[in-house]
């Protein structure tokens, strides 16, 4: 039997099923992983070793039966501090608890611990958290990519069973990308937003990292559907999403996009490389042109900054927190530019136009989803950039994410797999898998097909 | 397009605006950093949006009610609100003066 920590969600819920491993071995070999590992890769904020005794008391509970799950540190969860990686929150403890991790909790699930983000979410490296950054398990003189990089870390380097995280632009795909995980953002609206510290109101999406598909699902389904608690939260029932998975792909089509742009050659071949294998499995893989991904840079920039500075506002250092003076440099950069877009005289020069391009991008992928099925195309440019890369780069994250920023503004639904690995240097690529929004059915059945039939997922065969 | 600049004056009236800190060292870090932001951002202009309306909610939900009473699950007793107070006094939070001696 390998060591536990590293089995799959689904194989770990088997083997308890089973009774063929205890909770009480499961925790000592993740416990111990978190332990060896944590101090070099700084992938936790927060632990709790007496998690074992709330995962006894969870036992019986389906479907998660006590698994350890890390979360995000931008989630209030009662009895952990909640700090968003901020030095504004740090000692902060939530007197509420977020719809996620309560969900989790009635699932079944533990959380074993807090996992490091960029400050405020506000990142896409994890390098540029007030807590020091997260390393990236697979090569730690990379970053992890952001803003779930510690949540990311934490599944690849099997020190959770699973993860939660968030994203508002990339901040799920990315950082499972880098990292060489799946991760899969839910459509904007299919996971309640409560108890999150709040980002971009608009396009803040909650959802699960992990190591396969199907573990992904198994997380979505415990945390999705209607809350009353958040007003954009849709009141419809989500499905089980594991239904979608061991799906026939024949006659689905698949668009391509971004795969003419420059200073990524080498990644958008070795990704066309790999398509061949949904040709195979009876679907049609065809390129396709949408709009410049550029101009999501420019609507993400002024619609996450702008309701930022509206979201941030809270923070006033007399209700809890410490003053607004403790606020990291990004995020003070990110509230001034968010005021100033919406201040007198500039608001309809950039925060209305921001809104109106988002209108166009929403119509080029309406027009291209009346072609295609799904749209697929890199997560990022590259691999994982080396530690350092974010450096007097006010535009770092932005860059780095133009590819997912428009389908995270349009709230659609994607999922990132690994479909490369180099040996030299360990790290990944991975693949955005785009549908429209409340289709993650499609993400699923396309994501599952490509782990299932291709050898770049590491979980995939293991006993 | 020409680029647009953002002074160090206007800088610090932002932090006023958004109620910021900044020291003068950080103003002209500040300067910097927006207009090279604002580069990105005024690529906005290339795009013809002369038939489109502004998108502020992807979802179309639109007047989501919930009843107007109170829940005890999402009510702090007094002592949860105060928990986290910097500093608090016979159960009230306690704020920054505004008024000082000579405003009276």
């Amino acid at each position: 039997m390998p060591k536990l920590n590293t089995l799959t969600l689904k194989k770990t819920l088997d083997l308890l099923d089973q009774k063929a491993i205890t909770l009480d071995e499961l925790y000592q070999d993740v416990l111990e992983s978190i332990k060896t590992q944590n101090p070099q890769l700084n992938m936790y904020l927060e632990i709790d070793e007496t998690a074992l005794v709330k995962a006894k008391e969870q036992a019986a509970t389906s479907p998660l039966k006590g698994v350890p799950i890390a979360v995000k540190d931008n989630f209030c969860t009662v009895g952990f501090n909640m700090t968003a990686s901020s030095n504004v929150l740090r000692n902060f403890a939530p007197q509420f608890e977020s719809t996620t991790t309560e969900r989790l909790k009635a699932a079944g699930g533990v959380v074993i611990g807090k996992t490091n983000l960029d400050a405020w979410a506000h990142g896409s490296s994890t390098e540029t958290s007030d807590f020091g950054p997260t390393l990236n398990p697979r090569n730690p003189e990379h970053l992890p990519g952001g803003s779930s990089g510690g949540s990311a870390a934490a599944v690849a380097a099997d020190a959770c069973i699973a993860a939660i995280g968030s994203e508002t632009a990339g901040s799920i795909r990315q950082p499972a990308a880098w990292c060489g995980v799946v991760g899969l953002k839910p459509t904007y609206g299919r996971v309640s937003r409560y108890g999150v510290a709040a980002m971009a109101s608009s396009t803040d999406s909650p959802g699960p990292i992990g190591k396969t598909v199907e573990d992904c699902c198994i997380l979505l389904n415990a945390i999705a559907g209607p809350d009353t608690k958040d007003g954009t939260c849709n009141p419809e029932s989500a499905p089980d999403f594991t239904q979608f998975l061991n799906q026939d792909l024949t006659g689905l089509k698949i668009g391509v996009i971004y795969h003419d742009l420059p200073n990524m050659e080498e990644t958008n071949a070795r990704l066309l490389k790999e398509l061949e294998v949904f040709k195979k499995l009876g679907a049609t893989v065809e390129l396709a042109d949408a709009m410049d991904p550029k101009y999501a840079i420019g609507v993400y920039t002024v619609v996450q900054r702008a309701e930022v500075s509206s979201n941030l506002a809270r923070y006033d250092g007399v209700r809890y927190g410490n003053d607004r003076s403790t606020f990291g440099a990004e995020a003070k950069r990110r509230i001034m530019l968010g005021t100033y877009t919406l201040s007198k005289g500039y608001a309809d020069k950039y925060y209305e136009l921001a809104q109106k391009v988002r209108t166009l991008f929403l119509e080029d992928y309406a027009r291209l989803f009346k072609k295609y099925d799904v749209l697929i195309s890199p997560v990022s440019p590259g691999f994982a950039k080396k530690r350092g890369a974010t450096e007097g780069q006010s535009m770092f994250g932005e860059l780095e994410d133009m590819l997912v920023e428009a389908s995270s503004v349009c709230g659609l639904p994607g999922a990132s797999v690994p479909y490369y690995h180099d040996p030299a240097t360990n790290l990944y690529l991975g693949m955005n898998i785009m549908a429209p929004m409340w289709r993650e059915d499609l993400v699923i059945k396309i994501a599952d097909a490509f782990e299932k039939n291709t050898q770049w997922n590491q979980w995939r065969n293991a006993a | 397009m020409a680029k647009t600049t953002v002074t160090p004056a206007q800088v610090q009236h932002i932090g006023r605006l958004a109620t910021i800190p900044l020291r003068e060292t950080e103003l002209q870090n500040f300067s910097h950093a927006f207009e090279e932001t604002l580069v990105v951002v005024d690529e906005l202009r290339e795009p013809d949006v002369s038939h489109v309306e502004p998108t502020s909610q992807v979802t179309g939900f639109t007047n989501v009610w919930r009843e107007d009473i109170a829940k005890p699950d999402q009510t702090f007793s007094q002592a949860a609100a105060l928990k986290n107070a910097a500093k608090s006094h016979a159960g009230y939070f306690m704020v920054p003066g505004v008024l000082t001696a000579k405003d009276t």
